[in-house]
């Protein structure tokens, strides 16, 4: 029988905004069918945050923000039956069920079917040692790093096996984005792993869904060139998918943004690199010949798209201790401001060789010249630079001994009484890195751990 | 071209895009806000040409992926994120604003049957230098 999916999407990044799914679900309760409401929060690095949080405390190590998503919706999620798929576990997804039941409990709700997938995290089953001493896709060697965490990228194929368990909360840790969303669509279709060009197509659907609003006119406004109305209010987006992969994007009525071709075209190719050859554990998506037409205001339908031949191997993040970042800023402004701003850089410059750093520095100072010049301050030979302005000098640098980088930002410090005349505003941070590089193993190694678990509520 | 008439302009007048990030990859996409403007940038914004536009920030080879039906291109920069989100030292560690890159200083010779009619661009008083 023929049906329609509906899916929406209430979060493209951690700390994207908490009260966007009002609309969305409000709008899922008005379709008839299967609907599902997704969350994807999870950064590449977020997930070796969550596991150092989770080691310090075994109760933690899931996103910090699961109560601002999911209070504002769970009472209507609930009442109109719409599933929720989200990455909030993190590094921990039994948790974060565990936390969605207390929550649910004190909103005198009925208690939710909670669902996790487990198998993401290799460092249980594979050996750390063979990890830390594989070949990384960027070339960089990991010896001798101190390794936080392993995720492989987990599939569709994945995400459905979990709704099989007549879950209405499903948690993961690591898949690929577009998975959250190609899950329900193999769940509910049956499609199989040789449906090549509907698995690519939902992969699709999932990648356009899955950064929230920069499918619907944010991430977009250029005012005067490309105009988006109301982006203090923008929808989110919603897919409405056939059977045969044909869908539809749009958003949530009554809520700012638009959904035209060009919204639609720059949220394909973010984060693309060969159209014709799209990589998740699913398939190898091709939009080379994909079209996109206007189906009503605020509605682009997609075709089109193929599929080929899924990958032999999966694709797996190592999370490694990376040093720290210094950043350090000042600002001088009125005339003659420029000169004043990079003499201040220049004296923090020769006094960190003094002290026997011979590191990179970058630096760059806003309002003449930053992130376009990388850092470059030859760039700005031959602009005209305004005599009469306000300039920031910023200093920054990566070093893998936090007193390194504390002695950058104390030097900047130091010129409010040192310095050229009149620097205000010094603000300055060092903050730990967290380092990644990707790694491919067999699908064989990572096959037999992953599996489906009912979190039970107490 | 039907149109003879050109106006010495950056691309942003022709087209926009977004910038993304995987690794030290930068790959940024250029769609045509006319159809008709897409057999131009096919024929001046050349691989070579961007590559130049990047090499200040150390970018490698740039190669470039052509959707005629999206009336759009896509192109994937090497090595011009110093590093990678992980590594950069740039206030922009993900080069997000790197789109502008390829919008701004990318002038051309343009026809100005290519520009959209509504553009300020073609504005008299129009000062975007």
């Amino acid at each position: 029988m023929d049906k329609t999916v509906y899916i929406a999407n209430g979060a493209g990044f951690s700390g994207d905004r908490f009260d966007a799914a009002v609309p969305l679900v409000a709008q899922l309760a008005s379709c008839s069918g299967p609907r599902y409401l997704m969350f994807e929060v999870l950064a590449e690095r977020t997930i070796a945050i969550a596991q150092i949080a989770k080691e310090k405390d075994p109760g933690s190590g899931y996103s910090p923000y699961l109560e601002n998503y999911l209070r504002p919706i769970l009472a209507d999620v609930q009442k109109h039956q719409i599933k929720i798929i989200s990455n909030m576990g993190a590094a921990n997804p039994a948790a974060a069920a565990r936390h969605i039941h207390k929550l649910t409990k004190e909103m005198g709700l009925a208690p939710f079917k909670i669902a996790i997938l487990k198998g993401d995290d290799v460092t249980p089953y594979l050996d750390r040692q063979a990890i830390m001493e594989a070949e990384t896709m960027e070339g960089t060697s990991l010896a001798g790093r101190t390794l936080s965490a392993a995720n492989a990228y987990l599939g569709g194929d994945a995400v459905a096996e979990v709704l099989k368990t007549g879950a209405d909360i499903v948690l993961v840790g690591r898949t690929t984005d577009s998975a959250l969303v190609l899950g329900p669509l193999i769940h509910e279709f049956g499609w199989t792993e040789n449906e090549l060009d509907k698995l690519a197509t939902g992969t699709i659907c999932g990648h356009l869904l899955e950064c929230g609003a920069q499918v619907t006119g944010a991430y977009f406004a250029d005012p005067d060139f490309k105009d988006v109305p109301d982006l203090a209010e923008v929808g989110f987006p919603l897919a409405e998918v056939q059977s045969d992969g044909h869908f539809v994007i749009t958003k949530a009525e009554g809520t700012g943004g638009c959904v035209t071709k060009a919204t639609v075209t720059e949220q394909l190719l973010y984060e693309m690199h060969d159209p014709s050859c799209y990589l998740v554990p699913d398939v190898s998506a091709d939009v080379s010949a994909m079209k996109l037409s206007e189906d009503g205001p605020d509605r682009i339908a997609v075709s089109g798209i193929k599929g080929h031949k899924r990958p032999d191997k999966l694709k797996v993040t190592v999370c490694i201790d990376g040093g720290y970042m210094a950043e350090a800023e000042m600002t001088y402004a009125g005339l003659n401001a420029f000169k004043r701003a990079r003499l201040a850089g220049e004296v923090v410059l020769k006094r960190m060789r003094a002290k026997g750093y011979n590191g990179d520095i970058r630096m760059d100072i806003l309002g003449a010249y930053s992130v376009l010049d990388g850092g470059k301050a030859e760039r700005i030979e031959g602009k005209n630079l305004p005599f009469d302005s306000d300039y920031r000098v910023r200093l920054a640098l990566v070093s893998g001994d936090r007193q390194t980088a504390q002695l950058l930002c104390d030097e900047l410090g130091h010129l409010y009484c040192s310095g050229p005349a009149g620097g205000g505003g010094y603000r300055a941070s060092v903050t730990e890195q967290m380092a990644s590089a990707s790694i491919l193993l067999d699908r064989e190694l990572i096959a037999p751990h992953i599996q489906a678990e009912v979190i039970s509520h107490d | 071209m039907t149109n003879s008439e050109t106006m010495r302009l950056p691309l942003h007048a022709i087209a926009h895009g977004r910038a993304g990030d995987k690794g030290n990859v930068s790959n940024i996409s250029l769609i045509a806000y006319l159809p008709e403007a897409y057999d131009f940038i096919a024929a001046e914004v050349s691989e070579k040409k961007v590559e130049a536009l990047f090499a200040h920030l150390g970018a490698g080879a740039v190669k470039r992926y052509e959707l005629p039906n999206l009336q759009a291109f896509n192109f994937v920069i090497q090595d011009a994120l110093d590093g990678g989100v992980n590594a950069s030292r740039s206030l922009d560690r993900h080069g997000k604003t790197l789109s502008f890159i390829l919008l701004s200083k990318m002038i051309l010779d343009i026809p100005k049957n290519l520009v959209p009619e509504n553009s300020p661009y073609l504005k008299p008083d129009f000062n975007w230098q």
